[in-house]
């Protein structure tokens, strides 16, 4: 090849890469738009789905309730797209605050559901509320959102909703008056009782009586298994 | 645009370009790599009169090993010799040189010490061979490397022909990516070669016409890297300079970091030095490739390097308050690493695109590069080490040799 073409064709080559490298970005960037605008009409349907669902509760039995798994199982699976779609377009775009608007009064409808359900069927979960900020107002909240994903792989029963503090929601407002939240961030709302500030995972499960309960619960209940998984072996020696 | 977003796109293009380029080259000349692969060496007819220089400093360890292999070629005794110059080494070198003292073959000289360039030309006018080339003491040759370098020769415009350089018997996590690194430069000095662009006569065993050094005088001291001056000065003379990838020249390579800094900072602030000095080579049309390309590319690659680098370890440090958040908060129960993939969570950005489209290619060459040095490509733990660590250790040496270039302070040669 002529020294002179293989540069041209060096070049062409490569910028062909970038048109594509532009055009695969942009093609990505849009499908992303539209999934969240199909998470928005996700979320608007849920939250009438959670209305429905807590207006017929008092005609429904226990046993047709079950557990309201998909709606948590929703819940979750939103929370991880909504902190990547912060993650990459910013906390400010207005997308991802219209996001997090549904986003938050959906774990509200759920929660206020989950307690009536608790409450017709007589079971007692524990309640997480979390209010952080990502205003860089509080160092510590990075660090809570990791003690609260360890203890919820702990206590996969716990019901965790996480609000952001400053969130220009109504519904929110309402949460912070009804327990008398200050500013001081982070806090947990642990079944209607405040905690401030930062603490580490094992202090928190310490501390908080609720958590203490579980945990002890919990060990009871491995001590339990270990004692009849010893009892079975010896049984099956004899 | 910010400024940084200009630099990562314009860093981004030119390496692709650069490697687009060498993938057009190799497949444009594979058929002749396969050609010499095949022949090189074989119904030599011609042996003109080939002499060594085997320069001097402190190598009683390596300079037998050396003399021996240099004896060993497959080429007539009777047109192959050696000069010896042991540039006021304070080791034993001199003792263990005086076996070799009677040997119709060698000749020893002793002088004061004055660098490998003063000893080089201190040798350059002692002989009258047709082809000259040195051999530093850390080096051995294949058997069959003269007689794969010779035939080019026959060519009246080659005026000089550089070697294959391997690592000799890796050891070291360092050594072995070494190996993989000169697997590297095996592919690219025949790519080069191809442009007729090599701006780099390695002291291990490139051979030049005798008439060069007549003509364009001896080497000089150049910043420490005589050879990479010697080069640079002959393109500019317009002497065509080839490469036989099959005439293998095996080096010790440093063992240890702090050797290897010393060596390639010694590379680096040469290379930058010399292209200052020679800087009139740049975008000049008169030059042709290395004028107009690969000088001013492999320029770009020190900088593009320590950014991409500077990069990456900056992108790592920031992941270490994060760590420590989560180790603060949890101790070890950080639980298990969920690995599900979700396109949601893709990065989806251009430079994401770009990036990952460089790294393939850098792979194709990698791969390419294994088996024109090696015969095949084997992804052994010198491949491993050398993706893993190298990245991290180019910044040290590229790093100080553009901070002593600045500066303008010389560096050492050991």
């Amino acid at each position: 090849m002529a020294d002179g073409r293989k540069y041209i064709f060096a070049f062409l080559i490569t910028a062909a890469i970038f048109a594509t490298a532009l055009f695969v970005s942009n093609f990505l960037s849009q499908k992303r738009l539209a999934e969240i605008e199909r998470i928005q009409d996700r979320l608007s349907l849920d939250i009438l789905a959670s209305e429905t669902q807590s207006a017929l509760l008092a005609e429904t039995s226990c046993k047709n309730i079950a557990k309201n798994a998909a709606l948590t199982h929703e819940l979750g699976d939103l929370a991880n797209k909504l902190s990547i779609a912060e993650e990459q377009s910013g906390a400010n775009n207005q997308n991802v605050q219209d996001l997090k608007r549904q986003y938050s009064l959906l774990e509200i409808r759920e929660y206020l559901l989950m307690k009536k359900i608790s409450e017709k069927c007589g079971i007692h979960p524990t309640f997480i509320l979390y209010f952080y900020s990502n205003l860089g107002d509080c160092p510590d909240c990075q660090k809570m959102g990791f003690v609260l994903t360890a203890l919820h792989d702990q206590f996969p029963d716990l019901r965790i909703y996480s609000f952001d503090y400053n969130l220009d929601l109504e519904a929110i407002h309402t949460l912070r008056s009804i327990y008398g939240l200050g500013p001081r961030l982070p806090v947990l709302v642990v079944n209607g009782d405040p905690y401030y500030g930062f603490r580490p995972l094992s202090e928190l499960i310490r501390t908080v009586p609720a958590l203490a309960t579980l945990k002890a619960e919990q060990e009871k209940a491995a001590a339990l298994l270990r004692a009849a998984s010893s009892t079975n072996a010896t049984s099956t020696q004899r | 645009m910010a400024i940084s977003n200009i630099f990562l796109y314009t860093s981004l293009f030119t390496s692709l370009f650069f490697e687009i380029f060498l993938l057009i080259t190799y497949f444009e000349i594979r058929d002749e790599i396969k050609f010499e692969k095949e022949n090189n060496g074989k119904n030599v007819k011609h042996f003109p009169t080939v002499s060594i220089i085997v320069p001097c400093y402190n190598e009683e360890k390596t300079v037998l090993a050396t003399i021996d292999s240099i004896l060993a070629l497959d080429y007539p005794a009777d047109k192959l010799s050696l000069i010896v110059v042991d540039d006021g080494s304070k080791d034993r070198t001199r003792e263990v040189l005086k076996q070799f003292e009677n040997h119709k073959q060698i000749r020893i000289f002793a002088k004061e010490n004055g660098g490998k360039h003063s000893a080089l030309n201190f040798a350059l006018e002692r002989i009258d061979s047709e082809l000259v080339g040195c051999l530093d003491a850390d080096s051995f040759v294949d058997q069959a490397a003269l007689l794969r370098i010779v035939p080019y020769f026959d060519n009246n415009s080659i005026m000089a022909v550089t070697p294959s350089i391997k690592i000799h018997e890796p050891k070291t996590v360092l050594q072995y990516v070494q190996k993989v690194e000169y697997s590297w430069g095996i592919f690219l000095r025949r790519m080069l070669s191809s442009m007729d662009a090599l701006y780099v006569t390695p002291g291990p065993f490139s051979i030049f016409r005798t008439e060069v050094f007549r003509k364009l005088g001896g080497y000089r001291q150049a910043h420490h890297t005589e050879d990479m001056e010697m080069a640079l000065r002959m393109q500019k003379h317009g002497y065509r300079i080839a490469n036989s990838h099959n005439a293998h020249v095996y080096t010790v390579g440093p063992a240890k970091l702090k050797g290897l800094y010393k060596q390639r900072v010694r590379w680096a602030y040469g290379f930058l030095n010399n292209a200052i000095d020679y800087r009139d080579m740049y975008f000049n049309r008169k030059y042709g490739h290395i004028g107009m390309f690969i000088l001013p590319m492999a320029t770009i690659s020190i900088f593009s390097t320590l950014y991409a680098a500077g990069n990456l370890i900056w992108s790592l440090l920031g992941k270490i308050p994060e760590q420590m958040a989560k180790y603060e908060a949890v101790g070890f129960n950080f639980g298990a690493p969920h690995f599900a993939f979700n396109w949601f969570s893709m990065n989806t950005g251009m430079t994401f695109w770009i990036t990952m489209m460089t790294i393939l290619l850098t792979f194709v060459i990698l791969f390419l590069s294994l088996t024109l040095a090696n015969g095949k490509a084997k992804l052994g733990k010198d491949v491993f080490y050398y993706l893993t660590l190298y990245i991290f250790i180019v910044p040290l040496w590229l790093g100080k040799a553009v901070y002593s270039t600045i500066a303008r302070k010389d560096i050492t040669w050991k």
